[in-house]
Order: structure tokens, then C-alpha cells, then sequence
């Protein structure tokens, strides 16, 4: 196998492009962890993120059983070229920017996967990707998650309310608050398991394309640690935006809801990761929020924003594979490194107009949890006299 | 077949294990905070108090076995996750 350059020069660029889907990953979720915290109080915001950040880092070095299953299962990894993981990357990260900007917490995992699928279907065909694989590991616990963890939220809201109900109120939001926070870092701490190691998967998949490790390999000790604070820096930085969807936006949450939401949340993850499913922890923990809302007699579950978010989460797919294929056609028929360069600076260019046009309608850690106007990003601010 | 398309086996398992642990563990953490505010006279605190420690040592023996079994299932789990890797 002749050595060549100009191949080492591509696949810095797809690990670059590799750690920047993993910081998207990092702060389009942070609101599975943190959103109901932040919303009932348990935690002030930068608090709440700081903390989720770190047990990410920690998360990410725990458990590796993740990062095989995502690439070997779901397409033949012989087919795939470093301007195949490439441009799946650039249909995963932009489908994260959008709904991002959006306010939409959509599957970073489904944005990933979706955009590798897209982009080996162009460059190989429909041989290229296992259907089974893809049906089986991503697409029906994709489907059965969100409805486990929320009937298994829907049951601890129902239990804790019932077994707490002569508690008097102010003591019982104290002590769930606390709960809250030990509940919501065990998933921190699971995504970091669960997700840190698909971007892992992913280097690895572009290490063995290259040839630069055997196929089969593990992830080297650099790309577990770059990843790792890759999706803890991501997960710092804090996406406001899902946060207040998550935390306000589908239902009004007070702590013993949040602690029950969470509970089921780590639960599912973790379970599911054991067994090697690498759902999406995004589903999991919607799920269990909207089940929070059910479990809990009287409390209002805004059924019409779950609906934008389901329709999202349909898309996800076939939208970051669309993208995955076309970046996968512009940077091919280019050709050779060029290709993948060019195709680096549009996805680039792109991000950065997304982060710019988010500026218009800014969501911070000080207007996360201002009062549900029905819109994702918060109006801005009519400064009051006090 | 369905078995071909859905592991039933991990499928309960994550099911009744989830049930237990994502249910379980906050309902225990809430007979805990209940056995701790309860008061003395075997009430529970009902005035406008935001103390949780309702001052019952049964209670307070109650509530701390309770919080124990939530912690030390977690750290379990923590060990298993960590010992699978």
C-alpha cells in the first residue's frame, strides 16, 4: 500500500470535521441532561452545564461498547472512502446546526448515521448499507425508545406523586430538587457513554479507510480523548435553544417530574447501551419528559410542540442523508483532496452563517426559562422598570 | 419473523430492568423524603415549613436506608457500566 500525502492531508480534515460534528453532538444535547434542572430551579444554568460537561469527559472514557456497533453494523465498512465519512459528517452537522437554530432537540445520533448512510449510498449504492443492520439497530429502538422511557417516566411521576402526597410542598420540591441533580448527572454521565463513542467510531472508521490502522481496530487512545473533550466542550457551551424547548416548552415541570423524567432516561440509555443499541439519547429523553406530563394528573403537556418534534425526528434520516449524498456528489465530482476541501469551507461557511443568524434570536443561560411564548428562541427582551 | 427484526430477549430485560431502576429507585428516593419530613407525633409536616427534616428518628432510620439502597444501586450500575468496557 503506497503511502500518499495528499491522503493524510483528507483525513485531518474529516477528524477535524469528526470533532466539530462531536461538539454539535455535545451542546445539541445538553438539554437531555440538564433541561429539567434548569427549568425547575435544581440547578442554575451555568451550574447545570458545567456539571453535565464534565460527566460527559468522564462518560466518554467509561464504556466502549458503542463505538464498534455504529460503523461495522450499518454499512460495509470495505466500501467506505475518507470522502464517504466526510461527507457524512457534513449531512450530520448541518442537520444538527438547523434544528439547533431551530430549537428542535432532534438525534444527533439519527443525524450521524443518516448522513453515513446518505453519503456510502451515493458513492456505492444501495449494497453499500446493511438494511437489516440499520432497521434493526437504529430504526425500531428508535421507535420503541421514546415510548419505553416514557411510559417508565409516566409510572416514577405517577409513584412519586402519590407516595409524596401528604409531604408538604415546599419540602418536597427541596428534596426532589436535590434528587434532580444526582438523577440528572447519571445522564450526563450516559451520554458520555452512549454518544462520545459514535463520533469515536467514526474517526476509527476514517483511520481504517486510510489504511493508517488495521480494520477491526479499537479507537486509539488520541481519538477517545480528543472526542471526549470534544462533546464535553460542545456540551459547556450549552444549546440554549433545545434546553428551552426541552425544559419549558413541552411541558411545565416541576422537580419531582424532572427527577422521575431523568431517572427513566439514565435507565434506558445505560440498559440500552449495555445491550449495544446505540439509540439516541435525544428520543429517550423526550420521551421521558412528555411521560413526566402524562404521569402526573392535571399537568399540561403541549402535545402540538411533541408533534414538530416527532416530525423532526422523522426527517432526520433521510435529511442528513440527503445532505450526506449530495456533499458526498459535489466533493467527489470535484475530485480528490480539492473536493473534500471545498466541501470543508461550504460546510464551514455554512456554520458559521447558522451561528450568525442565531445572534437575531439569542437564547442565553439568562433567558433560557423565561415564560413558553409558543416560539422555540425567546422574544426579545422589553426591559422592565423594577 | 419479528425475532429477526427485535432482540425480545434485551427488549424485557431493558423493560423490567428500566421499570425497576428508572421507577423504582425515584419512588424509594420519595418513601425516603416522605419518612424524613415525617414529624414526631407520626405525622408529616404540613404547616408552611420548608424544613425536610421532619425529626422522627424512625423516620430519619427509614429515609437514610432508603437513600442508601438508591446510591449504592447506582454505584452498581456505574460498575457494571465500567466493568463491561
Amino acid at each position: 500500500m503506497g503511502h500518499d500525502v495528499s491522503n493524510d492531508f483528507v483525513l485531518v480534515l474529516v477528524v477535524i470535521t469528526a470533532l466539530a460534528f462531536d461538539f454539535t453532538n455535545g451542546f445539541h444535547d445538553t438539554g437531555n441532561a440538564m433541561a429539567t434542572s434548569i427549568a425547575t430551579g435544581a440547578l442554575k444554568p451555568k451550574v447545570a452545564v458545567a456539571l453535565s460537561s464534565v460527566l460527559n469527559l468522564v462518560g466518554a472514557f467509561l464504556s466502549l461498547s458503542v463505538a464498534a456497533t455504529i460503523a461495522s453494523g450499518l454499512v460495509q465498512t470495505k466500501l467506505v472512502t475518507l470522502t464517504v465519512v466526510f461527507a457524512g459528517l457534513a449531512g450530520g452537522i448541518l442537520w444538527n446546526l438547523a434544528t439547533w437554530f431551530l430549537g428542535i432537540p432532534s438525534s444527533s445520533s439519527h443525524a450521524l448515521i443518516g448522513g453515513v448512510v446518505g453519503s456510502t449510498l451515493a458513492a456505492a449504492g444501495s449494497h453499500g448499507v446493511k438494511w437489516h443492520g440499520l432497521v434493526q439497530k437504529v430504526i425500531i429502538p428508535a421507535g420503541l425508545s421514546p415510548l419505553i422511557a416514557g411510559g417508565i417516566a409516566a409510572l416514577g411521576t405517577f409513584l412519586v406523586y402519590r407516595i409524596t402526597r401528604n409531604v408538604q410542598g415546599r419540602a418536597r420540591s427541596h428534596g426532589f430538587r436535590l434528587g434532580q441533580i444526582g438523577s440528572a448527572s447519571m445522564v450526563s454521565l450516559a451520554h458520555g457513554t452512549n454518544d462520545a463513542q459514535k463520533t469515536m467510531g467514526i474517526i476509527t472508521l476514517a483511520l481504517v479507510a486510510n489504511h493508517t490502522v488495521p480494520g477491526g481496530s479499537k479507537a486509539p487512545f488520541w481519538v477517545i480523548l480528543s472526542c471526549a473533550v470534544a462533546i464535553s466542550l460542545g456540551t459547556y457551551i450549552g444549546g440554549w435553544r433545545v434546553i428551552r424547548t426541552l425544559g419549558k416548552g413541552l411541558v411545565e415541570i416541576d422537580s419531582p417530574q424532572g427527577m422521575a423524567a431523568e431517572s427513566s432516561s439514565a435507565a434506558v440509555i445505560l440498559l440500552s447501551s449495555h445491550f449495544g443499541y446505540s439509540l439516541s439519547t435525544t428520543h429517550v429523553a423526550t420521551g421521558s419528559i412528555l411521560g413526566s406530563g402524562v404521569g402526573r394528573a392535571g399537568a399540561q403537556v403541549r402535545w402540538r410542540v411533541a408533534g414538530r418534534m416527532a416530525t423532526a425526528w422523522l426527517l432526520t434520516l433521510p435529511a442528513a442523508g440527503t445532505v450526506g449524498a449530495l456533499s458526498y456528489y459535489a466533493a467527489h465530482g470535484i475530485g480528490g483532496s480539492a473536493g473534500v476541501l471545498v466541501m470543508f469551507v461550504v460546510v464551514a461557511a455554512a456554520s458559521a452563517a447558522f451561528f450568525v443568524r442565531s445572534r437575531k434570536t439569542k437564547v442565553t443561560s439568562h433567558n433560557v426559562n423565561d415564560e413558553w411564548t409558543g416560539a422555540p428562541a425567546a422574544q426579545p427582551r422589553v426591559p422592565v422598570a423594577a | 419473523m419479528l425475532k429477526n427484526w427485535i432482540n425480545l430477549s434485551a427488549l424485557w430485560r431493558i423493560v423490567v430492568i428500566g421499570i425497576l431502576a428508572g421507577a423504582g429507585l425515584p419512588a424509594l428516593f420519595a418513601v425516603g423524603l416522605r419518612a424524613l419530613s415525617s414529624d414526631p407525633r407520626g405525622g408529616t409536616l404540613t404547616d408552611d415549613d420548608d424544613r425536610v427534616v421532619g425529626g422522627s428518628p424512625g423516620g430519619i432510620a427509614v429515609a437514610a436506608v432508603c437513600f442508601v439502597v438508591v446510591l449504592a444501586a447506582i454505584g452498581y450500575g456505574v460498575y457494571l457500566i465500567v466493568k463491561a468496557s
